[in-house]
């Protein structure tokens, strides 16, 4: 009896990380299959063109008021702790660091998953459930090149401008309650934040951040659409999975980047 | 010769599940053929092997002149080029007028010059009478004239077959007649070869030229359709007159019912 259970326990196990790393391979075929077909995409850049501004400017001002917010609230927490220290005048460095190696692509790309990726993936889905890409099939219009490359393309584009606006938003709202609220010298602010910033190991790093994450995000989101169970249930779970999956690979790969990153105390 | 010739075609989505037996079509050029029978037969999955989205597990599926299990991806793009398929709710591209919707078969396969492209997707418009539709949205639609734009769209090519897939589900009775009309006549204008999948039967019966009866993933019955109205085939005649039981039992299969009452 007992062994019984635990191996009906164990086959299910068993055949739910088979049937997640079939789901893996699949998703990684259809990325490559879909990077391949990617020619429609670029030559014809308007159908990118138009995805950067479906995913990047619907996106812009959740991602400006949050960056707004984060960057000011990076200078209260900022100012208690560096005052202990007499380092107060150090604020813009920590503002700007924290947000363009960590929380502008971090946060960013958590907020583009929930408002680009779910909008990406339930478009595909519906598309899908009510038969426009058998119909485009139909057509003999490859609907990966015409549909998903675009999207693909158009995520992958916006994920690091937003990122960008993002720490910039985040770097004036620090600036707005460290220098014009509490009165940190406005000079020593800007002057040690240039200072300290590396384009190399600071800027760079953040950028290829934000570009994994966009990658990810944005792959996640089309595979999740174009494999979504065609029906209103199967859309709005495709959608589900796509917020969470996102979120758990950003802050993954995010860990993985970072340790990878990690320069043993350049700073 | 047939524009499409299904010979001996079985065909499941689960190997252990056939839902097509053994079916033998032959349809001649500009005939205009309805396949008819009951909801889950397998009319779509045989649109579907007729489109070449799927392959015969036995059989073939010679449609324009080549079997369908010979032609690579290129080739069975290239002979969907000349096909034009409406599609049961239409499936319009919900993001983009019903002007771009005609013309997205035309932007995707011709190089066409601005003028000719508006000239042509104009005279589709025109023929199914919605030429002032052409700025609104799909959404902006009623589901007859949804239905006309999608024939638009699947006549942009010239296509020398149309398939339809229940063309006339959820239409008013004025959208069915127009629907009805245009079916016939557009085959007639273009010179192209038609196949309607329905149940609406009855009223499919009045424009079709020749019918294939289907039950349980086999062909049971075919002819003109005088001869299907007049058929002895129990089933056909249920089907026909739409009487509540016959073969197909009013009852799904339960155990009976007073045992299930527990008076027995
Ligand atoms: N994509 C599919 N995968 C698996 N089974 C399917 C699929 N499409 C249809 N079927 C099954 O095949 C049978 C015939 O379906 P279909 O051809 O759609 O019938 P009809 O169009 O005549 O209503 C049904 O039992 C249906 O459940
Ligand atoms: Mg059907």
């Amino acid at each position: 009896m007992e062994f019984a259970g635990f191996r009906s326990r164990l086959e299910r196990l068993g055949g739910t990380v088979t049937s997640q790393v079939w789901r893996i391979g699949y998703a990684s075929r259809f990325l490559a299959y879909l990077v391949l077909h990617s020619g429609t995409a670029l030559r014809r850049f308007r159908l990118t063109v138009a995805q950067v501004y479906f995913a990047g400017v619907l996106s812009l001002v959740i991602i400006l008021v949050s960056g707004l917010f984060v960057g000011m609230v990076l200078a209260l927490q900022g100012y208690e702790t560096l005052q202990r220290f007499g380092a107060s005048e150090s604020l813009g460095v920590l503002v700007a660091l924290s947000l363009v190696r960590e929380l502008g692509p971090v946060v960013a790309g958590l907020l583009f998953a929930s408002r680009a990726g779910s909008a990406i993936t339930a478009e595909i889905g519906l598309m899908k459930a009510t038969e426009q890409i058998s119909a485009m099939e139909m057509m003999a219009v490859d609907p990966i090149a015409r549909v998903v490359a675009p999207r693909f393309w158009g995520g992958v584009i916006s994920m690091p401008l937003l990122a960008a606006l993002f720490s910039a938003a985040g770097i004036f709202g620090g600036y707005l309650v460290g220098v014009q609220l509490i009165g940190v010298d406005a000079g020593a602010f800007w002057s040690q934040m240039q200072a300290a910033v590396d384009v190399r190991n600071d800027i760079l790093n953040g950028v290829i951040k934000s570009l994994v994450f966009g990658i990810a995000v944005t792959w996640i989101s089309v595979f999740e659409g174009y494999d979504a169970i065609p029906t209103a249930e199967g859309v709005s779970r495709a959608t589900t999975r796509t917020v969470v999956t996102s979120s758990l690979a950003i802050l993954a790969l995010d860990f993985v980047l970072t340790a990878l990153m990690f320069t043993g105390g350049n700073h | 010769m047939p524009i499409v010739e299904i010979k001996n075609v079985s065909f499941g989505y689960d190997p252990a599940r056939p839902v097509l037996r053994d079916i033998n079509l032959a349809i001649a050029p500009g005939a205009v053929v309805g396949i008819m029978g009951q909801s889950g037969c397998g009319k779509t999955t045989l649109l579907r092997i007729i489109m070449g989205a799927y392959l015969p597990s036995r059989g073939e599926a010679h449609v324009l002149g080549r079997a369908t299990s010979s032609l690579d991806t290129a080739a069975l793009y290239e002979m969907r080029r000349r096909m034009g398929m409406l599609f049961q709710f239409g499936a319009l591209f919900t993001d983009m007028s019903v002007y771009e919707n005609v013309a997205f078969p035309l932007r995707e396969h011709c190089r066409l010059p601005g003028s000719l492209e508006h000239d042509l997707v104009m005279l589709k418009l025109q023929a199914v009478g919605l030429r002032g539709a052409a700025h609104l949205m799909p959404t902006e639609l009623s589901g007859g004239m949804a239905r006309r734009v999608a024939l638009a769209r699947s006549i942009a090519l010239d296509p020398q077959l149309i398939l339809y897939d229940e063309p006339f589900t959820g239409l008013d009775p004025i959208s069915f007649g127009v629907i009805v009309r245009l079916i016939r006549s557009l085959n007639d204008l273009l010179g192209a070869t038609s196949i309607i999948v329905t149940h609406d039967v009855q009223e499919a019966l009045d424009v079709v030229d020749y019918v294939y009866f289907m039950a349980g993933g086999r062909v049971i019955a075919e002819g003109r359709p005088d001869d299907i109205r007049s058929s002895p085939e129990p089933f056909v005649n249920q089907f026909v007159n739409g009487r509540p039981d016959g073969p197909v039992p009013f009852h799904y299969t339960a155990p009976a019912y007073a045992a299930d009452l527990e008076l027995a």
